[in-house]
This record gives structure tokens, sequence and C-alpha cells, in this order.
């Protein structure tokens, strides 16, 4: 028997990160670097009170809230701000395992639009793991108060998914922002993210090494983006996917004894 | 097939394929990435205008300067306290007219309806007026210092606190972000706890958690400032008095952050031996707060917080105090027996037994202490009624017979006693190990007890008392 | 590289261009993560009250390194 990801639902695997929803509603993530509005985000659209504070690491904690657009319901995850998905620290770990294992129906990648470069590359590496991604281009009214332009469609044409710039505190762009959570969610505008090229070697290792992947995790988890990790060594990512793989078959078997009783 | 060792052996075979140009791939994939990001940044951001001023740096040339750092952050910390002092004691007072005036209204239902006198006792005089106390003493200071601290984590400087202490920390083997999970014990020791997960070392980490309850959290500064109030109040005139006060509590904190380096020093020469790990702090541009906004909601939090605690934790205590004082064993009351019970130790401490048994009471939160202190006096004493709280003063120091020693000696016991039992809880959940959590509660009791007998002993061998 | 410079000797300041870190395992990992890959512009902005830890702008954050880590940092100083 192979990794059986397929064959069980998302909601085991939301179970184990302990997402508490019905089936239907949809699950969307809030990623992004420390201190770039995140909570912030989440209290305007969820309007929940989660603590927020300038500066970097103040939310430790993951926050869930929800709330309805278009009459569904959505479920919003707050996620401690990280720098990169390398799981270099016990965030990155989390923020990567949620990304990867409990599949949001959209991620929000919360960007400081005064220091885009620094943000992108989270973004970017958000992008690898899964495609459904909304970049937020939130402190907007911070770029405008330092004279910065940004231009966002040709932002959202290079990254090839949906930018939405905000400022969440002051509350502008925030139904814009919505809309596009739901646009991505419910499959109405399918991102095609732009992945980043690696060096020749990188991309050669890629190709030999993705379909090895493919037949045995199957198209669940990004497979280039698996690959990539091997290559670059990544033991804890192996360890994360032998864990989920556990417990999924352990829910299973646990369904499968209820079903019997 | 066994899928786990197949996943396994993935990263097995990717190893073959690329060999020994492993150091150079994990470089080049995060710069692949970072190049990227900085080609799509050139081309999607320009700048209308350039040379704007700088202030960020501009203000940080003088808040974490060599000269003005230090200062100004002793200023601010003290301007926060004078605001809190001097502004608690107009709404304290005026809250406290307001409860006990009610109080007497509810006396008079009770004999109207021609209650039971137990059933008067245990709801007026026990769980009504800890109550009472929680709310009128207690909750103004805190409603007007918590607001005002989460003003400046708004505006941005927590991090350059941590920047300019960050070289005492790695003196002490701990970790300079340390001082961010300090300031949020200044809120809540449990918040502060949850905090210290910024920490990725566990051994810093661990260092951090333990010491934490040497900032005095929310539910002791109160006390702390109670008591410095009082025992300069009354001798010189208003303004001279808070400012005195003030720098009385300054003192007491700059002493608390002082112990909390020692005691990191000693721990991670002791048992936590090990060396500094490596420390990145991001210092965040300032940004305005939205003052108003800030002000009210942390009020109304801070507010409801206290009131909801007040009922669960407060009134019952109140209760029990009142059942205390109104039941005998022998021939004295269970809770002057209680007391006495204490007093030998409490009094090599400078206190007296009915603080450390209000200490002991105020385990489930600190907020409590000294209201079920001034309970137990007024329950065991002459004076039945209380009316402001000028009258605080009288009861301590001439129905009590408190010096300066009792003073100094409850305020450092406040500082430095056991965590209360939200914050043991959290460190439990944190570290999940017991034996950490119990050194967590012991480590600054047994600090507290020593200090307090060693200043009694030398007070009393100099005669100062 | 014959001429390059451990960060933490450069002035207030100075700006240069990272060459090399010399860490291994996670250390090294964080610090690329922080965005110090070989080439990227870094300036010296301010030190600590007591000299250490010292702030560098990182691609536009500002980000302060102890000693130990700035030391680790090889660069080479550009005008
Ligand atoms: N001017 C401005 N400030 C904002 C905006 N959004 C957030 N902020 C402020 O930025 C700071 C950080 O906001 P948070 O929401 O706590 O950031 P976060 O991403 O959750 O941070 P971490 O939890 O540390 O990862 C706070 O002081 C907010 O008030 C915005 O759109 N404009
Ligand atoms: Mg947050």
């Amino acid at each position: 028997m192979g990794l059986t990801y397929q064959s069980t639902g998302r909601s085991t695997t939301r179970e184990i990160f302990n997402v508490h929803n019905a089936g239907s509603e949809l699950v969307i993530a809030l990623a992004g670097n420390p201190n770039t509005g995140k909570s912030t985000v989440f209290n305007a659209l969820t309007g929940l009170r989660q603590h927020t504070g300038n500066w970097p690491g103040k939310t430790v904690l993951r926050a869930e809230g929800s709330f309805i657009h278009g009459g569904r319901h959505y479920t919003l995850i707050d996620l401690p701000g990280t720098y990169s998905l390398h799981a270099n620290s016990v965030e990155e770990e989390v923020a990567r395992d949620f990304l990867c294992f409990a599949k949001p129906d959209a991620t929000v990648v919360v960007v400081d639009g005064t220091c885009l470069e620094r943000n992108l590359n989270l973004a970017l590496q958000v992008m690898e793991i899964t495609d459904n991604v909304i970049v937020c281009v939130n402190l907007i009214d911070e770029a405008r108060r330092k004279n910065m332009h940004i231009n966002i469609n040709k932002l959202s044409n290079a990254l090839g998914v949906p930018v939405v710039p905000t400022a969440a505190r002051g509350g502008e762009g925030l139904s814009e922002l919505m809309a596009a959570i739901s646009d991505v969610a419910l499959g109405r505008v399918v991102p095609k993210p732009v992945l980043v090229r690696y060096s020749d070697a990188v991309e050669k290792a890629i190709a030999q090494v993705e379909p090895k992947v493919r037949e045995i995790i199957g198209a669940h988890i990004n497979t280039r983006w698996v690959a990539l990790r091997l290559i670059d060594g990544d033991t804890k990512l192996v360890q994360a996917i032998q864990r989920y793989y556990n417990d999924q078959e352990s829910k299973q078997a646990e369904a499968a004894l209820e079903v019997l009783a | 097939m066994n899928s786990e060792a197949a996943v396994g052996n993935l990263l097995e075979e990717a190893k073959t394929i690329i060999g020994d140009q492993q150091a150079g791939i994990r470089d080049g994939i995060v710069k692949s990435i970072y190049d990227t990001s900085e080609n799509i940044t050139k081309d999607v951001v320009s700048y209308t205008s350039a040379n704007r001023v700088d202030w960020d740096r501009k203000i940080d040339n003088i808040i974490t300067s060599p000269v003005w750092g230090f200062p100004i952050m002793f200023g601010i910390l003290a301007v926060i306290f004078w605001v809190t002092i001097a502004g608690a004691n107009y709404p304290s007072e005026f809250l406290a007219a307001q409860f006990f005036w009610v109080q007497d209204r509810l006396t008079e239902l009770f004999w109207a309806l021609n209650a039971p006198d137990w059933l008067h006792g245990f709801l007026v005089l026990g769980v009504y007026s800890a109550l009472a106390w929680v709310v009128s003493v207690m909750l103004p200071p805190m409603a007007i210092f918590f607001p005002l601290f989460t003003l400046l984590e708004d505006a941005g400087y927590l991090p350059r606190v941590a920047f300019n202490l960050d070289r005492f920390f790695k003196k002490a083997g701990a970790h300079g972000k340390q001082a961010l999970t300090m300031s949020m014990g200044f809120g809540c020791n449990a918040a502060g706890v949850i905090a210290c997960r910024i920490i990725e070392s566990p051994r810093e980490r661990l260092i951090a958690t333990l010491t934490n309850n040497f900032v005095p959290c929310n539910g002791r500064f109160p006390t702390i400032i109670a008591l410095a109030s009082l025992f300069i109040a009354g001798s010189v005139s208003v303004t001279i008095a808070s400012a005195i006060a003030t720098l009385g509590v300054a003192v007491i904190v700059v002493f608390g952050i002082a112990v909390t380096l020692f005691v990191s020093w000693l721990l991670s020469r002791t048992l936590l031996k090990g060396e500094p790990s490596s420390f990145t702090l991001e210092l965040p541009p300032y940004r305005k707060p939205q003052v108003g906004q800030v002000l009210v909601r942390s009020v109304i939090d801070r507010t409801i917080f206290v009131l909801s605690r007040a009922l669960v934790i407060a009134a019952p205590a109140g209760g029990l105090i009142w059942i205390m004082a109104n039941n005998t064993v022998g021939d004295t009351t269970i809770l002057a027996a209680a007391a006495n019970w204490l007093h030998p130790f409490a009094g090599l401490m400078g206190l007296d037994g009915y603080i450390l048994m209000a200490f002991i009471l105020g385990f489930p939160a600190n907020e409590i202490v000294f209201p079920i202190l001034i309970m137990s006096y007024v329950s065991g004493g002459t004076m039945v009624q209380m009316e402001s709280l000028a009258d605080l003063r009288h009861l301590l120091i001439d129905q009590h017979g408190w010096t300066w020693l009792t003073g100094l000696s409850t305020v450092i016991f406040a500082l430095c006693h056991w965590p209360c039992g939200t914050t043991l809880f959290t460190i439990q959940r944190e570290q999940k190990n017991w034996r950490w959590t119990l050194l967590a509660a012991i480590l600054p009791a047994g600090i507290g007890i020593i200090i307090c007998i060693t200043i009694t002993a030398l007070a009393r061998a100099l005669n100062l008392v | 590289m014959n001429n390059s410079t451990p960060l933490n000797r450069l002035g207030n300041g100075c700006c240069a261009l990272v060459t090399e870190l010399n860490a291994e395992g996670l250390t090294r990992r964080r610090l690329l993560d922080l965005g110090l890959v070989p080439g990227t512009k870094v300036e010296v902005i301010r030190r600590s009250p007591l000299g250490d830890p010292i702030a560098f702008n990182i691609r536009g954050a500002i980000i302060a390194f102890r000693k130990e880590e700035a030391e680790k940092v090889l660069v080479v100083q550009v005008s």
C-alpha cells in the first residue's frame, strides 16, 4: 500500500490540526513575515480581537475565527509570522505543516508593502507549496507615506496570483480582499503561481527526484516542492510526512472500528 | 511496500543525485528565491520623490543612544508609573465611596428583611466587600497602566528596549528577547510565560520562563503602588507624595529587573549551563498608535478581565475570610489562629501572620492579596467599616503596627513570591515538566524569603525599627 | 576572498556586500533566510548603547545581531 492521502478526506488532516469547522466551511490561512499585520487583518475580517503589537513575534498561539461572505462560511487561521518556511524554528515548522498538510482552501500571504523584497521571499515559498494563494500587500498607507508606489497589476502578473493592497488598520481594501479570498477558495479564480527558477543543477535534480516523489506520495502534496526540499536535505519534512501519514492511518483505523461497532 | 521507509529512501536517493554539491545547493536555493523577489520588487516599486526624512532613524538616534538610551527608558517607565499613581487616586476614592455607600444600603436592606446575621455577614461583609476592595483599589491602577503600556507596544518601543538591554542579558547567559517577554509580564505573568515561545533555544526559554515572575504583573502592581503611596502620603503635599511614590515604585521595578538578571545568570551557570544561543531581533519601523482606540479598548478589556476574575476568585475568597473570622477554634477565630500560627515565621521576614496568610490565600490571583489583607484586618479588629482610603493608613499603621520595614518587606514579597495559580498552570502547560513548574514556584519564593529575612535582621540589628 | 572582513568590524554607516557565511547548519540557514545570501548589500545602522548588539539594514528591514553572529558574516566594504 502506498501513502494514501488521497483516500482520506481533508477533514481528517484538519482534525489533526484542530481546525474546528464543519466539513462545508472553507478554511483560509493567513501567513506572512512577522509584524506585517496578519493579526490586524484577521481581526478586521473576523471581528475578533487577537492581540496585535508593533514587534515581531507578538502572535505565538495560532488563532482561529470565522466570517461570512456571499452566504458562505469561512474559517480563518492566523498563523505565527515567519521569515521562511524552511522549518528552522518551531513557528516555521507549524506554518509549513499547516500549509502542507491541512491544505487550506486558500492562503493569504500578508506582506509588508514598505519592505516588499524581504516579504516576497516568503510569498514565493508559499506559492511553491500551494497554488491557491492571494497576496495581501498590507501597510499600504505606510508605503504611501514613504512616497512609495507599488504597481499592483504588475506584481500580480509577476507572481501569477491575485494581489490586493490593504491598510488593514484603517479598514482599507478589506472588502476587495474578502472578494479575492472567496474567488480563489470557490475556484472562480484559479491562480497560476509563477515559480522560482533554480540553477540548472537544482532543476536537473528536481526533474530526477520529482517522478519518484509522485510515485510514493501521490499528487496530494506539491511534488515539485517536496522534491526541492528533499534535495535541500530537509529531514524534518520527511519526518513530518511520516508523522502525518501515521496519524492518518490511525484515524482511518479508528473510523473503521467505529463503523464496525 | 512500507511507505514510511519509502519516504526515507527518497531522501537517500536525493542525496545520491546531489552528491557532494549539497552545501552549495542549499545556499543556491535560498539565493534564487531572494534574487527572484529582488527582481520583482525592482520591477513593481517606484518612488515618487526621494530624500524623504528618515524619522525612524532620527528617533532611534536618540532612543538607543549611548547617552540618552537608558535615561529615556527609565524616564518613560517613571512617567507611566507617575501617571498611574497620580491618576488612580481619584477614581479609587470615588469607587470606594460608591461601593461602601452601596454596602451600607445593602446592610439596611438585610436588616429590613430580618435576614439572619450570618447571611448578611457572609454576603455583604464577605463576598461583597471583597469585590468592592478589588474593584476600588486594584482596578484603577490596572486600567491606567495597561493601556499606557499598550501604547508603547503599539508605537514599537519594546524592541528598542530589548536592543538596549541585550548586553545585560547576554552577560547573564540569557536571550535578548527575554526583555520582550518581561514586558509582556507587566501585563500578566501567564502571558509573559506564553510569550517565551519567541525564544528559540529551549535553555534560554526556560530561563525566561522561570524568571518572568520577578516582573510585577498587573495584579501585584497596584499593591506595590498602594503601599508606596500609603507610606509617603500624608506626610507631604499630594504632588510631592506621588512623585516620591513613583520613584519608590520605579526602584522596586528596577530591583525586580536586577533580580531577574542575577537569577538568569545563576541559572545559566548552574542548572541550565550553556552558551547564549544566536540572537536576531528585528527593529520594526515606529508606527503611530491609534491612541483613542487603543485606550478605549484596553481600558474596557482590563475592566472586564478584572471584574470577571474578581467575581470568580475574590468573591469566594471574601466569603471564606468572613467564615474564618466568625468561627472559632478554642477561644480564637480560625482567622486569628491561622495568623498566629504563621506569625513567628512571618515575623522573621518583617511581616505579620495576616500578611503572609493573605499571600497564601492570594495564590489563585495576585490581585486579591491586598484586599484579603484589608478584610482580615477589618474583620479581626475593632474597626468594622472602612469609609475611605484614608482609613487604610490608619488601619495598617495605627491599628496593626506597620512600620516602614513591614511596608518594605510586604512590597518585596509581593515582587518575589510564588507565581499565581494561572501562571504556574501555564508554565506546566508550556514546559510539560512538573520539576520546572515546582522550581518556578520555589525559586522566587525562596529568594523573596531570603531577602526579607536579611533586611529584617539587618534593620533590627542596627536598631532601625 | 582576501579583503573580506567580519561584519561586526565595520563602523556605523558603512555599507558592504556579503561574500561568505562562516557558519554551518542551523545558524547558516537562519542567516541565509534573513536574506544574507552572497552579494547582498548590508548597511551598518547603529550599535546598542553598550556596543553590542549591532543593527543592520538587510533588504529593507533593520535587524540586530550579537557580535557572535555578526562576525560569522564576511563582507567587503563598498562606498
Ligand atoms: N499603519 C498601519 N499599521 C498597521 C496596519 N496593519 C497593521 N498595522 C500595525 O502593525 C503592527 C503589527 O500588526 P500585527 O497584526 O500584530 O502583525 P502580525 O503580522 O500579526 O505580527 P506577528 O504576530 O508578530 O507575526 C501593529 O502595531 C498594527 O497596529 C496598516 O495597514 N497600517
Ligand atoms: Mg500576529
